[in-house]
């Protein structure tokens, strides 16, 4: 459950504020399925930094789970990293020099988890987004859809809560669009909550909670 | 996260970069080589030359006439040193107890001659107890005569050189040696020795000591010697010879007693102490490898920034990033200690292989110090990347491409 209240940021480029974020209220209850659109510059990726903790406002306030996250610490931040979110990026950012199985490792070997309970969930995990018989492939062995899957087994491996996507099908052909849009949509109707950063407004029409930033507001929100 | 979690981590990044890990880690090697090889010549300097002088014997007092230091007291009372004399040697070897073997030592050069052959010696006289204080082995024939009665004999003992050189091909024995001005009987050859501390122990003639003071022309000794059979006992035994003296001598204190102690003690600290300046020099190398360690690591951070933001958004703690990129940093280093461990003692073996007599061997302090600085360089030198690495911030890092 998020709560975002006046949720403002704002960087200093040479002495000058840049406002990324302005006063920004949005509400988004727990399995929902939200899509962020807008213009490059319009604050997605910084919202979507913001809820994912690797950001502090400058002013207002996000709640997540009742938490007030600009008054935790480091080390309470990388526990909600750890536990409530997942992250799925545009260019999947999996580490070149492990497996697909190593990728999915990956969050939970930081988080402690049992050599052999990990070995279990990554075989279970690569399992549900169909790469079961690629374990052992490296990054570059794998198409651009196999890559952006095996980056959402990794995200969902820790079972969190919420799943932040930045643009996740903006590298990807139609058809492995689609797949990695389907595999989602399987895993929100699970009650993950997903939310997702895109340009294309056919992938953004598919959710049921829809908003769109323009320099740094909010402009328009729409429930499905 | 386990620290096998973390060390597989780590291990799997270096792997990712081969030729750069080994040229890090080859620069580590040179310095604890380096360490290790300088050291271990700086030790077989020490000892080599503690070897030389403990040849000696370390239950051995040696006693010189005159005294070294200055004393307040001793020109108003005439202050010319008495002569230390064959009489002295008796007095101690019969009221100092502890004494074991005492033998006087007078000396002098002189020319030998038998037939047509000549050549210059140096003649040693003494007495039978030198035999057992230095060791000597005789080949053939016997040593000096023991009592007092054959204290003047002229009989003579030569050494393995001036046999061969004098008496090539024949049996000595029986033969009649001319040194200087008188005639001497050879009733012994003695076994070779070599050379010890730069003097030719198979050139001298050993003589009977009063034969020997006569030849010179000298009433005093060059020198006397007192052995102990206990180590324990040096110290007193010294004093105890030193206080007799002085009785002796009208209450004046002009002899000094060296203990092979005192020199090899000297020596010994010398040489540590040039040995721990060439490891220091050493040491040098292995601080410019940390250096280059450092170097690496920056690059390693730079080049995986995207990596160490990505790391933070599934959920690595900063301790824990700055873990991983410190125990990179001492893998390196603690490989590095290891290969130069191992090339250091190649290296000494193929010394000993080229030397034998000198005996190169790297102390415990340089192997224990070398291997330990190869880590803690490893460790301090990737601090400054690490903690880089775990500030970045994590926005800014997964931007980075």
């Amino acid at each position: 459950m998020i709560e975002l209240r006046g949720l403002t940021r704002t960087f200093y480029v040479g002495g000058r504020p840049v406002h990324a974020l302005r006063e920004l209220d949005l509400g988004v209850p727990d399995g929902d399925y939200i899509s962020i659109m807008g213009p490059s510059g319009s604050g997605k990726s910084t919202l979507l930094n913001l809820l994912g903790c690797l950001d502090r406002p400058t002013a207002g306030s996000y709640l997540l789970d009742g938490d007030e996250v600009g008054q935790l610490d480091e080390n309470e931040l990388t526990q909600v990293r750890r536990h409530k979110i997942g992250f799925v990026f545009q260019s999947f950012h999996l580490v070149p020099r492990l497996t697909a199985a190593g990728n999915v490792e990956l969050p939970m070997t930081f988080a402690g988890v049992e050599r052999a309970q990990r070995r279990e969930r990554v075989a279970r995990t690569l399992q549900s987004v169909g790469l079961g018989e690629r374990v052992g492939h490296r990054p570059e062995q794998l198409s651009g859809g196999e890559q952006q899957r095996v980056a959402i087994a990794r995200a969902i491996a820790m079972d969190p809560a919420i799943l932040l996507a930045d643009e996740p099908t903006g590298n990807l052909d139609s058809r492995s669009g689609q797949e990695v849009i389907d595999l989602l949509e399987g895993m929100n109707a699970e009650g993950l909550t997903v939310i997702m950063v895109t340009h294309n407004p056919e992938i953004a029409e598919r959710a049921r909670h829809r908003i769109r930033l323009a320099d740094g507001r909010l402009v328009e929100e729409e429930f499905a | 996260m386990s620290s096998l979690d973390l060390f597989r981590f780590s291990a799997g990044a270096l792997r990712g970069h081969r030729l750069r890990t080994g040229l890090c880690l080859l620069g580590v090697a040179i310095g604890v080589t380096a360490v290790i090889l300088l050291t271990s010549l700086g030790e077989g300097a020490r000892l080599f030359v503690t070897g030389e002088f403990s040849q000696l014997g370390t239950n051995l007092i040696i006693i010189a006439p005159g005294k070294t230091e200055t004393s307040g007291a001793a020109p108003i009372f005439g202050g010319v040193p008495h002569d230390l004399t064959v009489e002295d040697v008796e007095a101690i070897k019969r009221y100092v107890h502890t004494a074991k073997a005492v033998a006087p030592l007078a000396y002098g050069q002189a020319q030998a001659r038998h037939g047509q052959t000549t050549r210059e010696v140096n003649v040693a006289g003494t007495t039978p107890e030198f035999r057992e204080i230095r060791e000597v082995a005789v080949r053939l024939g016997s040593y000096l005569p023991e009592g007092k009665a054959h204290q003047a004999q002229r009989v003579c003992v030569i050494g393995i050189k001036i046999q061969e050189e004098l008496f090539p091909g024949t049996n000595p024995l029986g033969e009649t040696l001319r040194i200087g001005e008188d005639r001497f009987r050879i009733i012994g050859v003695m076994a070779p020795r070599g050379t010890s501390l730069g003097m030719n122990l198979d050139e001298v003639v050993h003589v009977p000591v009063r034969a020997a003071q006569r030849m010179f022309n000298q009433a005093g000794l060059f020198r006397a010697f007192v052995s102990v059979r206990n180590h324990d006992e040096i110290e007193a035994t010294k004093q105890a010879v030193i206080d007799l003296l002085r009785k002796r001598h009208g209450g004046v204190e002009d002899v000094t007693a060296i203990t092979q102690d005192a020199v090899l003690t000297t020596f010994g600290n010398i040489m540590t102490t040039l040995t721990a300046a060439l490891g220091g020099i050493a040491a040098i190398s292995l601080c410019v490898a940390g250096i280059g360690i450092m170097n690496v690591m920056l690059v390693t951070v730079s080049e995986r920034t995207s990596e160490i933001g990505l790391l933070k958004a599934l959920g690595a703690s900063r301790r824990q990033i700055l873990a991983c990129f410190l125990i990179e940093a001492a893998i390196i280093s603690s490989m590095g200690g290891a290969l130069g461990l191992g090339l250091g003692y190649l290296f000494n073996r193929a010394i000993i292989a080229i030397y034998p007599t000198f005996p190169v061997q790297p102390p415990q302090w340089a192997v224990a110090g070398a291997v330990a600085v190869s880590v803690l360089v490893g460790v301090a030198f990737g601090a400054l990347p690490a903690r880089r690495a775990a500030r970045l911030d994590p926005v800014a890092a997964l931007a980075k491409r």
